[in-house]
């Protein structure tokens, strides 16, 4: 009654009933496309994924032994003060004017560079190698912080040391409005 | 002159063998790939030109982000497990065995004591609008975090032996205080080498 003819035309009329042969074979092509679409998606997302870091190590403040005299003039100090703007000079505080500078690359690579080489000229070796004292102030940002650590790798400071800021720093900063 | 006649050979290939090892690397890639973990600090790293890669496991990781919030995250479900029974011990508060559960298969959280039954509370899918108010923290010797700190480091070194390695990932915009208030926690506990989390940053040519 409801059912469908499924034979195709009238050839065989009379003739024997031929159940008919498919191939088993099946069309792979978009199963292999969509398994390679998976594999890239899965390649691209594990392989990103894995955080980088810098390395810091900070000194162990927790008891004071084996301090080396070091010559002042050998030391730099930067001062990171805020509107990503930072302050360096050389030797002592208060002795030398501090000089307003940004964290570009012509700006304080520059400028660290210049600075090592003159106190490598400046000093007998083996120890002509610059220090760098790194003090962020409360208006500095972790950015600012990390620009810096990162400079001192590019531009292969030996020596450097995050330091907690003095009063008189901070009063050189608040002169050129760098703490608000 | 009889014509030549290429034979003509079908374009059809067999992609059985294609097939197999497509789906034996992409088996590959599902099982090593991690689920990636919905940072709440939502901290926007600063880029650096370093690249040492942090290990897989045994890592602590405090983030810092949101304004001055504080975010935990260390690995072992066991050392969390461990790590939550003590502290509740040290503060007083009873958890059950089920809010130990959830709190070892809890990958980062940043709450104060006081909010964390709450949080553990919490189905899953509502954690992302759950308002996380971040570790209280100081520069002194006691707080939380360092509470914290401590009682995971132990755990690590009761269960598996070892020693964990740290890592802070900050915000970029995050002031200088609060990155001083999480080195001085770990330097009162006599840490002083970490890793800070930065993206990569193509170094100079040449200078």
């Amino acid at each position: 009654m409801a059912e469908l003819d499924t034979s195709g035309g009238g050839k065989h009329k009379g003739g024997k009933v031929r159940s008919k042969k498919s191939s088993t074979r099946v069309d792979l092509t978009a199963m292999v496309d969509l398994a390679f679409l998976l594999i890239t998606f899965f390649m691209f997302t594990t392989t990103l994924n894995k955080p980088k870091a810098m390395n810091l190590a900070m000194p162990d403040n927790s008891e004071i032994k084996n301090q080396l005299p070091v010559a002042a003039t050998r030391t730099m100090t930067i001062l990171l003060g805020g509107h990503n703007k930072l302050m360096w000079y050389m030797g002592e505080a208060g002795k030398s004017a501090p000089t307003v500078d940004g964290y570009g690359p012509t700006q304080l690579r520059k400028t660290l560079i210049e600075n090592g080489n003159s106190v490598a000229a400046s000093h007998a070796a083996p120890d002509n190698f610059m220090i760098v004292l790194i003090k962020p102030s409360d208006k500095s940002n972790y950015e600012n912080l990390v620009n810096v650590l990162d400079e001192m790798s590019i531009t292969n400071v030996k020596s450097y040391a995050i330091v907690k800021i003095m009063p008189i720093e901070l009063e050189a900063l608040k002169a050129q409005g760098l703490l608000q | 002159m009889p014509r030549v006649k290429v034979a003509r050979k079908s374009t059809a290939i067999d992609m059985t063998a294609m097939c197999d090892v497509a789906f034996l690397l992409l088996t590959f890639f599902i099982l090593t790939a991690k689920p990636k973990v919905e940072d709440p600090s939502k901290a926007e790293v600063p880029a650096s030109s370093k690249e040492v890669t942090i290990p897989d496991d045994n890592v602590l990781l405090i983030s810092i982000g949101q304004q001055n919030k504080i975010f935990l995250s260390f690995s072992g479900t066991d050392v969390r497990a461990e790590t939550l029974k003590t502290m509740g011990e040290k503060y007083k508060v009873d958890f059950t065995p089920a809010e130990v559960n959830r709190f070892s298969n809890t990958e980062i959280f940043g709450v104060p004591m006081s909010q964390l039954k709450q949080f553990l509370s919490t189905p899953t899918g509502d954690l992302k609008s759950f308002e996380q108010r971040g570790i209280p923290a100081d520069t002194t010797i006691t707080n939380e975090l360092s509470d914290w700190i401590l009682t995971a480091r132990k755990a690590d070194r009761g269960l598996h032996n070892q020693d964990f390695h740290f890592a802070i990932k900050g915000d970029r915009r995050e002031q200088y205080p609060a990155i001083n208030t999480v080195i001085s926690v770990l330097g009162h506990q006599k840490q002083f080498k970490f890793d800070l989390i930065t993206s990569l940053r193509k170094a100079p040519s040449g200078h």
